[in-house]
């Protein structure tokens, strides 16, 4: 692809920080996070605003870890709301109270994504190894009582898949406009932790079917909630159209100025990923080799480049392909036409033949894990954790399963 | 069907600016955006809970110098409530 062909980007992910007071076994972080931990000052991130809304970018998301953890969030979001951006705060809800929600709406904040981990205060409580399941659904409140829209975003798995009903009710009843059931992608933290966290086929069909009841029964009700169900694409054998291309709309900016094609790229082995302290957005989306190593379709192999779907899926994920081949340039193994689909089939079967040894055994509770130490299997995203599964220098190493 | 006297105005949700990149007005709103082609937005622009759809229909035809945009008008509205980006607005 020719520069002349590159847009500019659309969609900025601002990630504020790493630090999250929540302890998610899924969070997209990278597992490294706590080697980076260096932030960037309100002047340099208004400076990457200014620039990224002068190449065109209008959908600007504060995120993280948690971006309410950052005290100069209103004077970021009235910096980019006076730039034109349509501003979205994606949060857990920590600390977002009456007084904050309305700070935010006068500084010109558009709309708010609240996490929810689950229907229930267990389950919730468990995922994210924090009792936050009671605040959220307080802040779930003040955030329609400050006029803003609401999307809940619930990440789906194993655990609480068999839910989805109760989650759609969840969000109905705190008049959200829009429920994201994002079925977990495996990176990062949910990577790691993929072995307890993968539904089996049937699991995702049954909430998948519930899904499709509850968008005809609002319907016809006149209820405009909108229900998102993101493809389980292990199960549903079809290569996402990762970021709608790598470097094609979206632009993240990890918190600490490393410029991102998407949140989990920064793993990808030698990619030299341009840094903003010392670049333009410009010059790191349109030069950088980084931002140019997938784009289009030069890079695609035999199998992506000779295939109809390559302008619609993009040959899938780039990450994908370096955790279940070992290669970034590989064609998403999710695709059927991958040479290492088997190992997307072994996952599977995995899950299905640990689901059937769980008929015959009845499950231990899942109980709260303070502190997030490990339990029930799971490792939980904190620091300590982060830095006892890294390396000091960034040396990533592909794991097949 | 939208009545004659009703005060349309830009649901909540969706913000309308003109966008110079796109050099187009657009409809912004949580995580995505519509491009708008120029009647869509002539109408739009006037739907601020304080102009009945009359006066809409009339300010276009002067904006424009030509009458009969009522039946366009009244239709591109109806589309707009479906989809959501308008509302009928109570008049302040």
């Amino acid at each position: 692809m020719t520069t002349a062909a590159v847009k500019p980007p659309f969609w900025l992910l601002a990630e504020l920080t790493y630090r999250c007071p929540l302890h998610c076994v899924f969070c997209s972080n990278p597992v490294d996070y706590a080697r980076h931990d260096a932030e960037l000052d309100t002047a340099t991130w208004k400076r990457v605003l200014g620039e990224a809304r002068a190449l065109g970018a209008v959908q600007l998301g504060f995120s993280g870890g948690e971006p309410l953890l950052r005290d100069d969030l209103e004077e970021l979001v009235a910096h980019a709301r006076g730039l034109g951006f349509y501003t979205n705060l994606i949060t857990s809800g920590v600390g977002l109270t009456a007084a904050r929600a309305r700070a935010l709406k006068d500084a010109g904040l558009d709309h708010v994504q609240l996490s929810f981990q689950d229907s229930t205060r267990e389950l919730n409580d468990f995922i994210s190894s924090t009792r936050t399941f009671d605040m959220k659904s307080r802040v779930a409140a003040i955030i329609k009582d400050a006029g803003y829209p609401m999307v809940l975003n619930c990440v789906m798995h194993r655990f609480n898949l068999p839910h989805v009903g109760r989650i759609v009710d969840m969000a109905e009843r705190m008049g959200a406009d829009f429920l994201e059931l994002a079925n977990t992608q495996y990176y990062g933290w949910a990577w790691h932790n993929r072995a307890a966290l993968m539904p089996t086929v049937d699991e995702l069909r049954d909430a998948e079917a519930i899904v499709v009841a509850h968008r005809e029964r609002l319907a016809s009700i006149g209820n405009a909630m909108k229900i998102l169900w993101v493809s389980p694409d292990y199960a549903d054998a079809k290569p996402k159209p990762c970021m709608a291309g790598w470097g094609a709309v979206f632009l993240v900016v990890a918190p600490d100025g490393v410029a991102l094609p998407c949140h989990s790229a920064r793993m990808l082995p030698g990619l030299d990923f341009p840094d903003l302290r010392e670049t333009s957005v410009r010059s790191a989306w349109f030069d950088g080799a980084a931002f140019n190593a997938y784009r289009g379709d030069a890079w695609m192999n035999d199998t992506c480049g000779s295939c109809d779907e390559r302008h619609a899926d993009h040959g899938g994920c780039r990450c994908q392909a370096f955790l279940l081949a070992g290669d970034a340039a590989a064609t998403d193994p999710v695709c059927r036409k991958s040479p290492h689909r088997a190992r997307v089939d072994a996952l599977l079967d995995a899950a299905a033949t640990s689901a059937l040894a769980r008929c015959h055994l009845p499950e231990a509770p899942l109980r709260f894990v303070p502190g997030a130490a490990a339990g029930g299997g799971l490792v939980f995203r904190g620091d300590a954790a982060s830095l006892a599964l890294s390396a000091p220098v960034n040396a990533p190493q592909a794991v097949t399963p | 069907m939208i009545a004659p006297d009703t005060f349309p105005a830009v649901a909540p949700m969706y913000r309308l600016q003109f966008e110079p990149a796109q050099d187009a007005w657009v409809l912004l709103y949580p995580e995505g955006m519509v491009k708008l082609n120029t009647p869509a937005a002539e109408i739009l622009r006037r739907c601020d809970g304080q102009r009945s759809v009359a006066a809409i229909v009339d300010d276009l035809e002067r904006a424009f110098a030509c009458d009969g945009l009522s039946g366009d008008v009244h239709a591109f509205l109806c589309q707009a409530r479906e989809r959501g980006w308008v509302q009928p607005g109570a008049r302040a």
